[in-house]
C-alpha cells in the first residue's frame, strides 16, 4: 500500500510538469496582446507596455519564460497578476470558496442522488423508479444556466428564500442555492449510476445466495449488493469534484461567486497567463489527488482489488 | 477610456430572465422619469450603501488608471486642481485657488490653503508636480502618462529606459503656487485638470508606491477603508474632508460583479442600492421600467459609439464618397428602436452633445439614413463590388446591432455586408494596433474630460493613441487643431475644433453611429439617484429615503 502510494506520487510530478508547460504554452499562444485593452479604448504608452512585458518576461522565447515561471513556482512563488495581486493569495481565497461550494455540491450529490438511485433500484419498474428516471432525464436535458437564473429568480428575488448573490463572506447559507444548482446535473447522473448498478448487482448468484442463506433484505442489499455497487458511483464522484472546482463558471457567473472558475475565465480574457496557469497548476494537483483517493477507495469498498 | 467590451459569461440567460418575468406578469405601465429633470429629493445625509463594481484593471494609483473600474474608485476618493460640476461636466475650481494663463502655454496654478490628504498631510504645490513627474516617467510604467504629453519636457521623461525623472515643464514656485509650461499652446488645459491623472498623490506614495495601491490616500470626500481583491471596496466618508464637494452617505461598499445580471438580481432583491448599468436582459422591451417603478433614470453621457475604417488597408474604401455611401445606407433610428430599445441617441457628429463646444448636425446629410441617395452616390463614386465586412469584439454585446447595421448597408446599396465577429476585445484592439483590421469596425469613445477636443484629439489626430484609420492625417485638420489649441479664448478655440469636426464629414474614416445613454437604477432605500454627464451614477448626492 505504502509503496503504491508512493509510485502514484512520483507518477504526478511528470504530469504536473506536462500539463503545465501545456498550458503555458497554450495560454501565451492567444492572439491579443495582454496590455491590449488595460487602458480602456485607447492604446496604452509604450513605456507602459514596455514596463509590462518586461516584468512578465514576456520578450524571451516560450522555453525560457516558462523555465523562469517554473523556477520562481518551485519557490512557492506563483507571481502576481495583471492586477497586482499575489497568485498565490487569490487561489488561496478562490479555492476556500469553491472548494467548499463544490463540497456541498458534492454532498447534495451523494445524500439525493444515492438514496433516489437506491430506492429506484430496490424498486425497479415501479412508480418510485419511474419517477426517479423521468425526473432525472428533466434535468439532465435542462442547460444549468436556465436552472440557475430561474432558481434564483424564483426562490431568491421572488420569493426571498435564499440570497440572491453571494456575498464576500460567502457563508453556507448563501452557498446552499448554489450548491443545489451545481449539483443539480450530477445528481441525476449519480442516481441513474446507483440505480443500474443496483439493478445488476441485485441480479448477481452472491446476493441470490445470501439471501438463500437467510441474510435479511436489507443487509443483503446495503452490505453486500451496494457495497459493490458503489465504485463506479465514487469513480464519478472524484472526477466530478475535479470538474466542480474548474468548471463553476456559469453557476459563480450567476450567484456572483469569486470562485476559480470564474478567475480562469477572466483570465483568459485579458491574456493574464500567470494567473491561469497558477489556478491550473493547483487545479490539476487536486485533481491528482482526489484521483489517488478514489484508487484507494477501490480497496476499501471491494476487498479483492488490492494495492500490494 | 473605458472598455466598452462587457463581458458576457452566458448569453443564454438574457432569454431566461425574460421567461422568467413573462410568467411574472406585474407589468405596470411606469415609464422612466427622463433624463436631468429628476433631481435629488432632499434626503439625511449618513448611512451606508452598497453599490456594484468591477475590478480595477491596474492598482488604485491615480496616474495609472485609465479604465472606468478603478476610476469610479479614484473618482470618490481624490480631489483634483478643478472639479466636474455634476450635471453640466463643467469646471469648477476645487484645490486650484486659480489658474491663469496669458498665452495658453504658461500656466499659474495657485492652490487653496490648508486643504487636506486622508493621511493628515496638507496638499501642496510639491505633491502635484511630484505625482505628474512621476506618472510621466516612462520606467514607472503609467497607464495615464498620455495625460501628462502637453506638458514640456515629457518625450524625454516618457522615453523607454529614461534617466530624466521631472518634466520641465513644472516648477514649484511656493508651496502653494506652481507653474505649467506646455511644449505647444494648448488652451483646454484647465479643463482637462480635472481628469483623476492630474490628481497630487501625498508624500507617502513616492516612499511604497506598491502597497499605496491598496489603500491609496487622496484628498477627496471619501477614503478607501478597505480592499478585497476582486470582491469588494469599501469607502467612508473622509472626516477632514477640506473641499466643497463632499458626499451624503458615510460608507459606500463597491460590490464587484462578474457578470451585471447577477447585480441587476440584487438590485431587484434589495441587496445593493445603486447599479451603474441596467443589462442588455432587462432593457428588452423596457423590462427594467416594469421592475424598477420609477427607480430609474437615464441620461445622455459623454460617449460616442462609431464604425471605423482603416483606409490605408482597405484600399477599396479609399474612396471617401463610397464611406458617406455607406453612412446614409445605415438605418439608426430603425436600429436604436428595434435592438437598443431606444436607450441610445442616434449620432449627428463625432462629439458628444453633453459637452462644451457641441454643435449640431456636424454629419448632416451623410448621417441621415437615405437609402435612394446613397445607392445613388456610390454608384457614381464607381459602386462597390467587394464583399464588406463590419469587425466586432465577440465578448460584447454587439452581434446584433453590427448585424442589423450590415443589413441596413446590404438593403439600401445592394451589397454584400457580413458582421464578423474578433474573438475578444485584446485581440481586437491589438489587430487595430497593428493595422491588420481590413472592411469597417466597430469602436466607442468614453470622454477623459468634457471638451470637444477630447473627441477629436486623441482619435483623429496624426500620430493619436486611438488613430486606428490607417492612420488618419489630414493636414487642414492638423493646423486648425493647432490653432484652437492656440487660441486666446475657450469659445474661439471651441469654434476653431467646430471646424476641424466639420472636416470628418467629408473624410468620414469614422461613420457616426450613437451616443450612447446610461441608465441606472436604484433600491428603495434611497432616494432619487442622477448620472452625471461622465454616465457615472453620482455616488457623493446619494441619499437614504427617510
Amino acid at each position: 500500500m505504502g509503496k503504491y502510494i508512493v509510485r502514484r506520487l512520483l507518477q504526478m510530478i511528470p504530469v504536473i510538469i506536462g500539463t503545465t508547460f501545456i498550458i503555458y504554452a497554450m495560454v501565451f499562444a492567444l492572439p491579443g496582446d495582454p496590455t491590449a485593452g488595460k487602458c480602456g479604448e485607447r492604446q496604452c504608452p509604450e513605456s507602459f507596455v514596455a514596463e509590462y512585458r518586461e516584468k512578465y518576461n514576456l520578450d524571451d522565447p516560450l522555453p525560457i519564460q516558462y523555465a523562469k515561471y517554473m523556477g520562481q513556482v518551485v519557490q512557492g512563488d506563483f507571481g502576481t497578476n495583471q492586477y497586482g495581486v499575489e497568485v498565490r493569495e487569490d487561489l488561496a481565497k478562490r479555492f476556500a470558496v469553491t472548494g467548499r461550494l463544490a463540497l456541498m455540491a458534492i454532498a447534495v450529490e451523494i445524500v439525493i442522488g444515492i438514496s433516489a438511485g437506491i430506492l429506484a433500484g430496490i424498486r425497479k419498474g415501479r412508480f418510485v423508479d419511474n419517477l426517479v428516471l423521468v425526473s432525472t432525464l428533466v434535468v439532465i436535458s435542462i442547460p444549468i444556466f436556465v436552472i440557475g437564473a430561474v432558481l434564483q429568480y424564483f426562490l431568491g428575488v421572488r420569493l426571498g428564500l435564499f440570497p440572491v448573490t453571494v456575498s464576500s463572506e460567502a457563508t453556507t447559507y448563501e452557498l446552499l442555492l448554489p450548491a443545489i444548482v451545481l449539483g443539480s446535473l450530477s445528481v441525476a447522473y449519480v442516481a441513474r449510476l446507483t440505480r443500474t448498478n443496483l439493478v445488476e448487482n441485485l441480479r448477481a448468484d452472491y446476493v441470490r445466495t445470501a439471501i438463500s442463506k437467510g441474510l435479511s433484505k436489507r443487509r443483503a442489499v446495503g452490505l453486500h449488493a451496494l457495497r459493490n455497487s458503489m465504485i463506479p458511483v465514487i469513480t464519478f464522484i472524484g472526477f466530478d469534484f475535479g470538474a466542480l472546482l474548474g468548471g463553476a463558471i456559469v453557476t459563480e457567473g450567476i450567484f456572483n461567486i469569486q470562485g476559480v472558475g470564474g478567475y480562469i475565465y477572466r483570465g483568459i480574457q485579458v491574456r493574464d497567463g500567470v494567473a491561469v496557469v497558477g489556478a491550473v497548476t493547483a487545479l490539476v494537483i487536486i485533481y491528482l489527488f482526489v484521483n489517488l483517493i478514489v484508487d484507494l477507495l477501490y480497496g476499501v469498498l471491494d476487498p479483492r482489488i488490492s494495492h500490494d | 477610456m473605458r472598455r466598452t467590451a462587457r463581458t458576457v459569461a452566458i448569453a443564454g440567460i438574457s432569454a431566461v430572465a425574460l421567461l422568467a418575468t413573462a410568467c411574472g406578469g406585474d407589468s405596470d405601465d411606469t415609464t422612466a422619469t427622463d433624463g436631468n429633470e429628476t433631481t435629488a429629493a432632499e434626503g439625511a445625509a449618513g448611512g451606508e450603501i452598497v453599490v456594484d463594481g468591477c475590478t480595477p484593471e491596474n492598482p488604485l494609483v491615480a496616474g495609472n488608471t485609465s479604465e472606468t473600474c478603478g476610476g469610479d474608485v479614484l473618482e470618490m476618493i481624490t480631489a483634483r486642481l478643478v472639479n466636474y460640476n455634476a450635471d453640466d461636466a463643467s469646471p469648477e475650481n476645487d484645490i486650484a485657488e486659480s489658474i491663469e494663463t496669458e498665452d495658453n502655454q504658461t500656466f499659474t496654478v495657485k492652490i487653496k490653503q490648508g486643504y487636506m490628504f486622508q493621511d493628515g498631510t496638507e496638499v501642496k504645490a510639491q505633491n502635484f508636480v511630484d505625482a505628474w513627474n512621476y506618472t510621466a516617467f516612462g520606467p514607472n510604467g503609467q497607464t495615464g502618462s498620455y495625460f501628462m504629453s502637453p506638458i514640456e519636457g515629457f518625450a524625454e521623461v516618457n522615453a523607454e529606459g529614461s534617466t530624466v525623472e521631472e518634466l520641465s515643464g513644472l516648477e514649484v514656485v511656493d508651496d502653494y503656487t506652481f507653474t505649467i509650461r506646455t511644449s505647444e499652446p494648448v488652451s483646454n488645459l484647465p479643463v482637462r485638470l480635472g481628469y483623476t491623472a492630474f490628481a497630487p498623490q501625498p508624500d507617502a506614495f513616492f516612499e511604497d508606491p506598491e502597497s499605496f495601491g491598496k489603500a491609496p490616500i487622496g484628498a477627496g470626500p471619501y477614503q478607501v477603508t478597505e480592499y478585497n481583491d476582486g470582491q469588494s471596496i469599501v469607502v467612508e466618508k473622509f472626516a477632514d474632508y477640506s473641499g466643497d464637494f463632499g458626499g451624503q452617505v458615510d460608507k459606500i461598499t463597491f460590490r464587484i460583479y462578474q457578470d451585471q445580471d447577477a447585480a441587476y438580481n440584487d438590485l431587484l432583491a434589495g441587496q445593493i442600492d445603486v447599479i451603474r448599468t441596467i443589462p442588455q436582459s432587462a432593457l428588452i422591451d423596457d423590462k427594467y421600467q416594469s421592475d424598477l417603478g420609477d427607480r430609474n433614470t437615464q441620461r445622455e453621457t459623454g460617449r460616442f459609439n462609431y464604425v471605423g475604417i482603416n483606409t490605408v488597408v482597405s484600399t477599396d474604401l479609399a474612396d471617401p464618397a463610397i464611406r458617406k455611401a455607406i453612412s446614409m445606407a445605415i438605418d439608426r433610428e430603425t436600429i436604436n428602436e428595434q435592438i437598443f430599445n431606444n436607450s441610445y441617441t442616434p449620432a449627428t457628429g463625432w462629439v458628444s452633445p453633453v459637452v462644451d463646444g457641441y454643435q449640431e448636425n456636424a454629419c448632416g446629410e451623410f448621417c441621415t439614413y437615405d437609402p435612394e441617395a446613397a445607392k445613388a452616390m456610390l454608384d457614381e463614386a464607381g459602386g462597390y463590388d467587394g464583399e464588406l465586412t463590419l469587425s466586432y469584439n465577440g465578448d460584447g454585446d454587439h452581434k446584433a446591432w453590427t448585424e442589423a447595421t450590415c443589413n441596413s448597408i446590404s438593403q439600401a446599396l445592394d451589397i454584400s455586408c457580413t458582421a464578423t465577429p474578433v474573438v475578444d476585445f485584446a485581440t481586437f484592439l491589438t489587430q487595430l494596433g497593428n493595422g491588420e483590421m481590413t472592411g469597417m469596425w466597430r469602436l466607442g469613445w468614453v470622454m477623459d474630460y468634457p471638451s470637444i477636443e477630447n473627441f477629436l484629439a486623441p482619435i483623429y489626430a496624426e500620430g493619436a493613441d486611438s488613430n486606428y484609420f490607417g492612420p488618419y492625417v489630414n493636414e487642414e485638420f492638423e493646423s486648425l487643431l493647432t490653432q484652437a489649441a492656440a487660441a486666446p479664448s475657450l469659445d474661439e478655440a471651441n469654434a476653431l475644433y467646430q471646424q476641424a469636426e466639420l472636416l470628418l464629414a467629408e473624410d468620414m474614416v469614422a461613420i457616426p453611429m450613437y451616443y450612447p445613454k446610461t441608465t441606472i437604477g436604484w433600491s428603495e432605500k434611497v432616494n432619487p439617484v442622477t448620472i452625471t454627464a461622465f454616465g457615472r451614477p453620482d455616488l457623493a448626492s446619494v441619499t437614504l429615503a427617510q
